[in-house]
């Protein structure tokens, strides 16, 4: 059974919401990366979502773009955060890290090669930004034989005849975009989410995650309250680089709790 | 005989209803825009098959825009050279200046079908930002345009132009602050905006159904090449040659002759400082497959897949990538891609208006300049047409900066 689907099933178990803080790798550098996740394990994270860099982010806000810049002028490349997963998983055997990015990098890499290279490392699944499912089956293909989910997103926008197509492809778990727009924005509408989610439920068991837009206690218990678990991506990478600016990696690693510590504590307390 | 023209049967009627151009094309967006391409796709299916639609594209055309553009024989050009006879297609001459025009009379009917009172574009040289700026004033639209910051500074002509037509330019300050990632920004804000607004884009690329309406649109060039040809040859050219950036000068050219498979067809890329120095815009030259903005195609990348940064003198041909169906033809062997630097280009900026008194536009130049590469391969009866798709105008600036001049 994958990692995925092993964390879920506990999860649900003890009616747990997922809290799954979102990195982008090699921001401000790969070995604050490497505290960063082992960190936010400590401070209650069920899953780990990594960003790889992306010349051409089209679907992040300023936030993760930004981050995004910053990995890139340090050199970092695909192979280098599939490597930071590898050493991740020598003292992490249990925690899910899922890969988001675009897809040029995993093109240039080549898909079998990429496959290969990500399940070595432990890598759990994958959601390509840009890889709607129409383009998705040659990559899913390739990950599917190394057992590595293809995780989808289902947009606010997604008809009814796309999600049934989306359901049919989906691996590990759906990830709800909660809004029209990019990652960080701030004009989510949590009834609107409700209404979309019960409609996924209803055609399909996986587990269904929510990302973009949620940034505090108050709307991570909003959306949770109808979702298996919650994405927070810009407000993490915010203030990483924020502290980042000059400041020790321990310092770095130190800003995570006061982000997710009330996140955590709104999620428990549904 | 037959399976060759089977063959070309299929050049033409691509893409296929998923939007490839052979292994090109495509439809590579988040998830939130494949709704908006949906219906895009769904509402230019209708039209294209609505004699309505099209009067009212070709009235606009003929009425606003100025067409047909005039098929000049360049015989002093054509004296110099002593080569074939050059013919230039005179996209310069229509209203705005380039050939984008055409393209965005076509899109600005396709949004108010839809409903969308918004348009947003991308643009770098300022062109396509104009052009789609000048469509949304005569319909009323609301109109936001982005454009790299450097690309602000180095087209400040064009800035205020959209301004005075009463567009907002949005200066994108992420990434390399160009073409590209104005494009990004564009499909950030579409991605935001959805349900009231339509995205103009400019060229032959993006996501399918673009690479296929933005040609039909564009097409308009080649086939009045043909007639016009007609009339004034009486029989079909030997050789087109076009400079291509995103393409869409290109492929409106070429389009309607691809079955002529006796026409060659030449593509002409930016060389910036020359492809061995790797400072250039040339994708299809010396470039490699890759996805980005929402299509695969040709892209100029790095070993990791992430985008380099481009060089050109023509703000226009500044781009990483270049349409599928261009990238399609290269890899069919139908069209025969190569480059000019900026050097030879600004050379051919020159000569064109000393020889013709004719001013290109920077890419123009592109395509111009080939000819003394072609030229002597080619007899003297035999006719090539030259894509001139835009006016100079907007490059005097570049120019006087390059020869050491400061205008006010």
């Amino acid at each position: 059974m994958s990692r995925l689907k092993v964390r879920f099933a506990a999860l649900k178990a003890r009616r747990r919401r997922a809290l799954i803080p979102f990195f982008t790798a090699g921001d401000p550098d790969l070995a604050t990366s490497l505290k960063l996740m082992h960190e936010a394990v400590a401070q209650g994270a069920d899953l780990i979502e990594l960003g790889v860099p992306f010349s051409d982010p089209s679907a992040d806000g300023p936030v993760v773009q930004a981050a995004s810049e910053r990995a890139l002028a340090n050199g970092v490349r695909l192979c280098d955060v599939i490597d930071l997963v590898r050493q991740f998983r020598t003292s992490d055997e249990d925690t899910p890290v899922v890969l988001m990015g675009y897809l040029n990098p995993i093109e240039a890499m080549g898909y079998a090669e990429f496959a290969s290279a990500a399940t070595a490392a432990g890598v759990d699944a994958v959601i390509v930004v840009d890889l709607p499912v129409e383009e998705a089956p040659d990559l899913q293909q390739v990950l599917d034989a190394v057992d590595v989910d293809m995780v989808f997103l289902v947009a606010p926008t997604t008809t009814p005849k796309r999600m049934q197509a989306i359901v049919e492809h989906a691996r590990g778990c759906l990830y709800y975009v909660s809004l029209k727009g990019v990652t960080g924005a701030s004009h989510l509408d949590t009834s609107d989410v409700e209404r979309r989610l019960a409609a996924l439920r209803s055609l399909c068991d996986l587990p269904l995650v929510v990302g973009f837009g949620i940034r505090d206690a108050a709307t991570a218990e909003a959306i949770g309250r109808c979702s298996d678990g919650v994405v927070v991506g810009s407000a993490i990478v915010q203030s990483v680089a924020e502290l980042s600016q000059g400041a020790s990696n321990l310092q770095v690693t130190q800003c995570l709790g006061p982000v997710m510590a009330p996140l955590r504590a709104a999620l428990d307390h549904l | 005989m037959s399976s060759h023209r089977q063959a070309d049967a299929r050049l033409e009627s691509f893409p296929d209803a998923r939007g490839h151009f052979g292994r090109y094309g495509g439809r590579f967006v988040a998830e939130t825009l494949m709704h908006a391409l949906e219906e895009l796709e769904a509402t230019y299916l209708q039209v294209r098959d609505d004699s309505a639609f099209w009067s009212e594209f070709d009235r606009d055309l003929a009425h606003y825009v100025g067409r047909p553009s005039p098929l000049y024989f360049a015989e002093r050009l054509t004296q110099e050279l002593g080569g074939p006879k050059i013919y230039l297609k005179r996209e310069d001459l229509n209203h705005t200046g380039a050939h984008k025009i055409n393209n965005t009379i076509g899109q600005a009917l396709l949004a108010s079908r839809m409903g969308k009172r918004r348009v947003i574009a991308e643009t770098g040289a300022g062109q396509h930002g104009v052009a789609t700026a000048t469509v949304a004033a005569r319909l009323g639209l609301e109109c936001q345009v982005y454009m790299g910051s450097e690309d602000v500074e180095r087209q400040a002509l064009n800035v205020y132009r959209m301004k005075l037509l009463g567009a907002q330019v949005i200066p994108v300050r992420s990434g390399s602050r160009t073409l590209k990632d104005a494009m990004n920004e564009a499909l950030r804000d579409w991605a935001t905006n959805v349900d009231d607004t339509y995205y103009i884009i400019g060229t032959v690329a993006g996501p399918h159904p673009y690479p296929m309406l933005v040609r039909d649109f564009q097409s308009i060039i080649g086939r009045e090449t043909q007639s016009q040809c007609q009339e004034q040859i009486g029989r079909m050219p030997d050789a087109l040659v076009a400079c291509v950036g995103g393409g869409s000068n290109a492929i409106g050219l070429f389009h309607p002759f691809l079955n002529h498979t006796d026409v060659a067809l030449y593509g002409v890329e930016a060389g910036g400082d020359g492809v061995a120095t790797g400072r250039h815009a040339a994708p299809l030259c010396a470039g490699r497959s890759g996805v980005l903005h929402g299509n695969r195609t040709y892209l100029m990348e790095d070993d990791d897949g992430q985008i380099v940064e481009t060089h050109s003198v023509s703000a226009g041909l500044d781009y990483p990538g270049v349409g599928p169906e261009l990238a399609w033809l290269k890899d069919t062997g139908r069209a025969t891609y190569v480059s000019v630097t900026d050097e030879e280009a600004l050379s051919a900026f020159r000569d064109l208006t000393r020889i013709e008194g004719i001013m290109p536009a920077l890419e123009s130049s592109h395509a111009v300049a080939y000819l003394r590469q072609l030229a002597p391969q080619m007899e003297r009866d035999q006719v090539v047409v030259v894509n001139l798709s835009g006016r100079g105008d907007k490059d005097i600036h570049t120019v006087a900066k390059i020869d050491g001049i400061a205008l006010a």
